[in-house]
């Protein structure tokens, strides 16, 4: 963490006694300095929701967004520039998961991506069949949609997943049919953390000739992705969760895939997704993730040793805790446990109290009032699920942060016990 | 600090709930809620005397397994039923809690009628269990809350089964 330097105005004035005419400026300063130290003590463990934008992204960025700012689709000096800082961007996405730049289409969000990959070859494939696949614990952008295409005369099947929240491809193997256009499993589960063998389940969308279509938006820039290796006709990714701006996400599209926009307008992105192009963003974006590119292997290691550190330490110090998720299959910031007798969302404000911000699948959190659907469908009761509380780590997650948490949530967990009507006999 | 969802003197009962814990021996005991939606709140009250030797609430204790809302609505209906007599208190209605706090967020409104409804069980328990009379609008409340119980439990059997158990 910087520490913060000392101004040579608070300096001059620490020693002078409050009464002096500096005095309640040097006060006023010296409480400014300890509010920022108290606010950048704060703990941020929930970069599974949202990341901040890397200082190197800004850095690079500068005054682009005042500079770079024509439409691509002009023809002058102006929109081409932008189009050339598309097409840049464009190249080092496509670089970041080994397709090719045409593949690579830019939206405004991974919800956008995944409703365009769902929806599009859905309707771009009606002739074909009207069965498509997905896994019971996709983030609601993918279930929602199925869901939508459902009432529009789709059929859905839903596969199962074991007690880690694993998809067996044997099961997709034997659920495929004749009718069968997509089957969408994510890559790394936004909840519970579980990465799933897309590469296997990719292989027999191949043999059989259905599209596969995966949602990276919490593993791409974490894990290394290879769409040809991997068999991948579809991939969403999402820059914030990269350190790169909101308002940037991609869509990979396999040369040849049969697919309609769900927008329709002035012909960008290849036709798939027409909007002005959010150029600032998606710049951003691309600059992220040349960062996650470059770091991805150190960056993995020194997460996956906190988050272990993290996820031991929990087990060791609370009793009647629980991993929920793989215990090695898993995001390497993904940390998601339940605690027996009480409920999250109480336990989150506690920890927000104490500056740490985490997240919980309980249903009292939940603009639904319904406990998530990700912990159900691994098997956790409603009560288990309420209990559950999720710490993501990131780029500037430190051993010293992970002690902190071990040190407080213990005495939160046994305090919200000592309120609740269930306890240990 | 931002302005969070609960208003300040939500989470003022939230980080210091008043007369949480149990009463040994309590005179009456009110259970709602239930695990499945994730609120489970229990009261206990202590019945004693007042001048005009009117049975009042003595002593009142929650437990509660749930949000912030329902610790806080919780904690301030012990403070509105504590000391008043059984009629008084059986009046409370969620719009006194929710007035005691400030506000509560629309969603979180039902942790109010919970409370509310834990008390008139706590009373309604204690009426019956010494075979008090009972007035009418206290049995309409009991008969109301029973069966919304009646329902869930049907609706989730598996899961209240377990929760019975946690209780003991």
């Amino acid at each position: 963490m910087a520490k913060i330097k000392k101004s040579a105005f608070a300096k001059a004035t620490a020693r002078r006694s409050p009464l002096s005419l500096y005095g309640a400026a040097a006060r006023r300063r010296k409480n400014n300095i300890k509010a920022r130290k108290e606010k950048m003590s704060r703990i941020y463990m929930d970069y599974g929701a949202a990341t901040p934008v890397d200082s190197r992204v800004l850095k690079k960025l500068g005054r682009f967004p005042s500079e770079v700012f024509g439409n691509t689709m002009s023809l002058h000096s102006f929109g081409q520039e932008a189009k050339a800082a598309l097409e840049e961007s464009r190249d080092i996405l496509a670089d970041l998961m080994g397709a090719k730049p045409q593949e690579i289409i830019f939206t405004g969000s991974a919800t956008e991506s995944n409703n365009l990959a769902l929806k599009g070859i859905a309707f771009a494939n009606k002739e074909k069949g009207n069965h498509i696949i997905i896994s019971p614990i996709e983030h609601p952008c993918v279930g929602e949609s199925a869901k939508w295409l459902e009432s529009q005369g789709f059929e859905i099947t839903k596969l199962k997943v074991d007690q880690y929240g694993l998809i067996d491809p044997k099961e997709v193997e034997r659920l495929i049919k004749k009718e069968t256009i997509l089957v969408s499993v994510m890559h790394a589960n936004n909840e519970i953390g579980t990465i799933e063998p897309i590469e296997e389940i990719g292989k027999i969308c191949r043999e059989k000739g259905v599209y596969f279509h995966t949602d990276a938006a919490q593993s791409l820039g974490k894990i290394p992705i290879d769409v040809e290796k991997m068999n991948i006709d579809l991939l969403t990714g999402s820059s914030q969760k990269m350190y790169g701006p909101k308002g940037a996400a991609c869509l990979f599209i396999r040369e040849g895939t049969k697919i309609n926009p769900i927008l329709h307008g002035g012909g960008q992105e290849f036709g798939l997704r027409p909007s002005t192009v959010n150029i600032s963003a998606i710049y951003g974006f691309a600059q992220a993730s040349l960062l996650c590119k470059k770091e991805i292997v150190k960056e993995s290691k020194r997460l996956t040793q906190l988050r272990d550190k993290l996820i031991k330490g929990v087990m060791a110090k609370i009793e009647g805790s629980y991993l929920n998720g793989h215990p090695i299959k898993r995001l390497s910031n993904n940390a998601n446990f339940w605690f027996e007798f009480i409920e999250g969302e109480s336990l989150l404000i506690q920890l927000d109290m104490a500056g740490i911000a985490g997240s919980t699948g309980s249903a009292c959190s939940s603009a639904k009032l319904q406990p998530s659907h990700v912990l159900l469908a691994i098997g956790l009761r409603p009560q288990e699920a309420h209990g559950s509380l999720r710490l993501t780590l990131g780029r500037w997650t430190t051993s010293k942060e992970i002690d902190r948490v071990l040190k407080v949530l213990p005495g939160i967990i046994s305090q919200l016990r000592e309120i609740s009507p269930f306890k240990k006999n | 600090m931002v302005k969070g969802i609960y208003s300040k003197k939500v989470m003022a009962h939230f980080k210091k709930p008043h007369n949480y814990g149990k009463i040994k021996n309590a005179d009456g005991i009110g259970n709602v809620g239930n695990l499945v939606c994730g609120d489970v709140m229990r009261l206990y009250i202590k019945i004693g005397k007042n001048k005009n030797k009117q049975e009042i609430i003595k002593d009142i204790k929650f437990e509660t397994f749930g949000c912030v809302a329902a610790i806080a609505t919780s904690s301030a209906i012990t403070d509105l039923a504590k000391g008043k007599t059984l009629e008084e208190a059986a009046k409370i209605s969620k719009t006194q809690i929710v007035d005691s706090l400030g506000e509560l967020p629309p969603i979180k409104m039902h942790c109010s009628v919970l409370a509310s409804d834990a008390l008139v069980e706590a009373i309604y328990d204690y009426l019956s269990k010494n075979k008090k009379e009972i007035s009418q609008d206290l049995a309409v409340k009991h008969e109301r809350i029973a069966k919304e119980k009646e329902e869930t439990e049907k609706r989730y059997k598996d899961w209240t089964d377990m929760e019975k158990k946690m209780l003991g």
